[in-house]
């Protein structure tokens, strides 16, 4: 660590309910260290705001270890200021040091017509509850599970469903994506789900189901772009995509996939 | 000069009257299930129960108690239940499956566990926690959950601190996110069932009360600031612990001890206050803008090994061109048994005593100690991975830890391959909480706690991976099996919204919010909790001293009425406003921090994390008095400015016998 302090320009989204329009307005920010997060600069803003009598500036966060996932805006132009990272990140996870003194940095909240804003950054995820409501699930009840080494499963399997299960519904590839497609987030619990044993019953019923909602919810079409897997925090690999549309269309063939 | 017992009154004792402690051990639980009394499947329905809490506790209880047809009201305060901080925990969860066939068993983990606690767990309560492990791990399996695997398929295994067999399960650095993610998609399935109603970004404020049983909660519309109440047959708290009291903490920054501060403040009683546990292996501080810390975690003490020089000159050197002669490896010195897997309290313990000594390593910062002496001292020791890179090369280390040294890397600016990792201790789980009986349920009918928010199964220290198992033990197999005996007794009378116990609770958080929003004052609402924090921090932190806490619990009563004077919360009521939000939670932190300083200014005994100055053994551990203090503290309300009350429950130890813990 080297404490370096920087000065910078932010030009932060600011639209104090859903129904009002926002802006971009301008704040100025001395002596951040760069050791700071995002978050904690933000934080910073937001403490002379308040002593200046201002509204601070609304933001989603809690974990700050980049795993929750309820940390989320555009930086500069890409979600989670992919662009200004060297490494995949969420929010909380990028630090200033990746910034130089001077800089301007524009911050927004995701834009997406399923994600609409409550206020400032704030954007309201619930539509990714409802696809995993739609069958984002393995059905078996508390007390019905059999031996846990009663199925093996190959590692390397495991480890892919695994690289699946690691999304954490942050909704950077909506984000990110021209069409505010979902498919990403869809994707990856597809393949979790799909590629273990125990997902096997549901398989095709689910990809039918979760596509459905998907769509259901005004989620874009997928055009494979690709800028969900490059903004990702978790690196979840597009070809997850390829893995559900297989799911998909074998689904149209086999009696357990009608809804 | 005041003295520990002006600060509070001396009631009854109590104890827990579910556990039937005649019997052999392994025989309470399946005695207590078929004695409890039951609900008719199709009485259920009638039946409505609120969670609040959608972590491993909440959501696995919210799930089974959907699916077993009862009608759920769950509540959180984040976007989706998905966020619950359960979600961060990276290392593990254990289970008594004897997989590795190292004579691991449901009576062993029970045994370390206790052990592990300090002997101040309640020992029918952790009995069944170990033996309901088993099904914790094939409840998730079968749900998907993606534990790490060997080539034929089948379930690897770890060690954890505190023991010496591999009995925990574990996904990557991931495994509370997998298991979350588990409980979070059966608590989905559930709410596409119809048996689920889930209220996400809705904070409870309140609990409602009528004739001496929990009917119902008040909560606000975090997005439209909407006070509203909700009755039901019976209350669940799942709201986690209180490590925020510290302002940092690894806990997540929107974690609060609100809900079960009002539950307390109505009469449920509060277990353990000041058993808190400071994890070893955390990020230090960067500076005074921080705002929470970061876990690495306790797996790396697997194969990392933790050291400081030898000689106080050397901190400021390049660790690397330190040779091996001229570092302490103090765990593996001082406790050649367990090495550096020792507890995490003792693992804490000993890294103070390093830095204290002046053998701290990274930058070095100004401190003012208890008895008002500043100095210059160093907090960091090294975690070191270059004997197990040569051992294991740069790719296995990676294979197993990968992601926990990107997360450091991205967090420091260092890469931990080529320098060892700087750790230091940091606030990271709270073992009190709501005092429960063997059924999960407090001392108020009808409210039930569970997981890290109830007190009942770490005593006075908890072990690594056992978090995870306790949310799951009690959301997924406990409180199903136990709140039945209460809800049979139901439905209750229908309360409606102008009954007089809901317009009281209602009208208090309306004036609480009010008034929080009317003081405009000079101050912030985080300036006040870091200040908060620090008093923690310094005089109820890893050592306790009779002074330093009656000096706390002045500078909190101080800090407090500055609260109420000169704090100020922007913005309005009726819209998103989190600044309101933080200064209702930080209100009950100032409260709950003077009732911890009480609780460890009474408990004249060190008991794993709890460590009072002055009590401890020669060679500086733990000392602990069982002769006074054989008993969990159970602290009930006695009204604003009023001293709270002590009542006791004695723990009595049948199945295992009391010792001097020992991990040489």
């Amino acid at each position: 660590m080297s404490d370096t302090k920087i000065n910078i320009t932010l030009r932060i989204w600011r639209q104090p309910k859903a129904t009002s329009p926002g802006k971009l307005v301008t704040y100025p920010v001395n002596g951040v260290s760069t050791d700071m997060s995002f978050l904690e600069m933000l934080d910073m803003l937001n403490e002379e705001l308040t002593v200046k009598g201002e509204e601070p500036v609304a933001f989603d966060h809690d974990c700050r270890e980049g795993i929750c996932g309820m940390c989320g805006v555009v930086i500069n132009g890409t979600p989670h200021g992919r662009g200004s990272s060297p490494v995949p990140t969420t929010t909380c996870q990028l630090h200033m040091r990746n910034f130089k003194d001077g800089d301007v940095i524009t911050v927004e909240p995701w834009r997406a017509r399923p994600f609409p804003i409550i206020k400032d950054l704030v954007v309201d995820r619930s539509a990714f509850d409802k696809i995993i409501q739609a069958g984002g699930y393995i059905s078996v009840n508390t007390g019905a599970a059999p031996e846990a080494h009663a199925a093996p499963v190959p590692k390397i399997k495991a480890d892919r469903s695994f690289d699946a299960a690691t999304c954490i519904g942050c909704g950077a590839c909506v984000a990110a994506c021209p069409n505010s497609s979902g498919m990403l987030f869809t994707a990856a619990k597809i393949t979790h789900l799909g590629l273990l044993p125990q997902g096997q019953p549901e398989r095709y019923l689910r990809v039918k189901k979760m596509i459905g909602e998907h769509d259901a919810l005004g989620f874009g079409g997928c055009q494979n772009l690709g800028e969900c897997a490059a903004a990702c925090p978790k690196s979840i690999p597009l070809d997850v995509i390829s893995q559900l549309n297989r799911d998909l269309i074998k689904s149209m063939f086999k009696r357990d996939g009608k809804k | 000069m005041a003295k520990p017992e002006d600060f509070f009154t001396v009631g009854n004792d109590i104890a827990d009257t579910k556990a039937d402690t005649s019997l052999p051990i392994e025989k309470i639980w399946p005695e207590r299930q078929f004695h409890a009394k039951l609900v008719n499947p199709s009485n259920r329905r009638k039946l409505t129960v609120i969670i609040v809490g959608t972590g491993l506790a909440g959501g696995a209880a919210a799930a089974s108690l959907g699916e077993a047809g009862y009608n759920v009201l769950n509540f959180c305060y984040q976007d989706s239940p998905r966020r619950a901080h359960s979600i961060a925990a990276q290392g593990g969860i254990n289970a008594a499956k004897n997989y590795r066939n190292d004579n691991d068993s449901v009576h062993r983990l029970f045994y370390d566990t206790v052990k592990g606690g300090d002997y101040r767990a309640r020992e029918t309560n952790v009995y069944r926690l170990a033996e309901v492990s088993a099904n914790i791990i094939d409840q998730c399996v079968a749900q998907g959950v993606p534990f790490a695997r060997d080539y034929g398929g089948l379930l690897d295994n770890r060690s954890f601190g505190g023991v010496q067999v591999q009995r925990t399960f574990y996904a990557r650095g991931q495994t509370g996110q997998q298991l979350l993610i588990g409980a979070y998609q059966a608590l989905e399935r559930q709410v596409d069932a119809g048996t689920v109603k889930m209220y996400t970004r809705h904070e409870m404020m309140e609990i409602i009360l009528k004739d001496g049983r929990a009917r119902g909660i008040v909560t606000r519309d975090m997005v439209t600031g909407e006070i509203e109440s909700w009755t039901a047959d019976a209350v669940v708290l799942a709201t986690g612990g209180y490590g925020n009291v510290f302002f940092l903490s690894t806990n997540a920054m929107g974690c609060n001890n609100t809900a079960a501060w009002r539950a307390y403040r109505k009469g449920a009683y509060f277990g353990n206050p000041c058993f808190t546990q400071i994890h070893p292996t955390c990020i230090p501080v960067h500076g005074d803008t921080q705002s929470k810390l970061t876990l690495m975690s306790e797996s790396l003490r697997n194969d990392g090994r933790i050291w400081v020089p030898k000689n106080a000159a050397d901190a400021t050197k390049d660790p690397r061109e330190i040779p091996e002669e001229d570092r302490d490896y103090y765990l593996e010195r001082i406790y050649p048994a367990f090495g550096n897997l020792v507890p995490r309290d003792i693992a804490s313990r000993q890294a103070k005593y390093m830095c204290d000594e002046g053998r701290g390593v990274g930058p070095a910062v100004t401190e003012t100690d208890q008895d008002g002496n500043t100095r210059q001292v160093r907090r960091g020791v090294y975690l070191d991975f270059s004997e197990a890179i040569s051992r294991m090369g740069k790719d296995g280390v990676s294979a197993k830890y990968g992601n926990l040294f990107d997360m450091y890397a991205q967090i420091t600016g260092e890469d931990p391959y080529e320098t060892p990792m700087r750790i230091y201790p940091a606030v990271h789980y709270t073992m009190g909480g709501l005092w429960v009986d063997y059924d999960l349920e407090s001392n108020v009918p009808g409210l039930y706690v569970t997981g890290e928010a109830n007190f009942s199964d770490h005593g006075a220290n908890r072990l690594g991976a056992s978090a995870l198992m306790q949310g799951l033990a009690d959301g997924y197999f406990v409180l199903p099996n136990t709140i039945n005996d209460y809800l049979a007794s139901g439905p209750y009378e229908k309360l409606s919204d102008d009954d007089p116990a809901v317009v009281e609770a209602v009208n208090s958080v309306n004036e609480r919010i009010d008034k929080l929003l009317s003081i405009n004052g000079e101050r912030t609402v985080d300036s006040i909790h870091k200040e908060l924090g620090n008093i923690m921090w310094e005089y109820c932190g890893m050592e306790r001293k009779e002074a330093g806490l009656i000096t706390a619990i002045q500078k909190i009563r101080d800090l407090r009425e500055e609260f109420w004077k000169n704090v100020k919360v922007t913005g309005e009521k009726e819209e998103l406003n989190q600044a309101l939000e933080r200064a209702g939670r930080l209100v009950d932190f100032l409260e709950l921090g003077e009732l911890m300083c009480i609780d460890a200014l009474h408990r004249r005994e060190s008991a794993g994390g709890h460590f009072r100055a002055e009590s401890q053994t020669e060679d500086g551990e733990a000392l602990r008095d069982d002769k006074n203090f054989l008993y969990v503290a159970a602290w009930e309300f006695a009204g604003d400015g009023k001293k709270p009350i002590l009542h006791k429950e004695p723990l009595v130890y049948k199945a295992i016998e009391l010792k001097q813990r020992s991990y040489k």
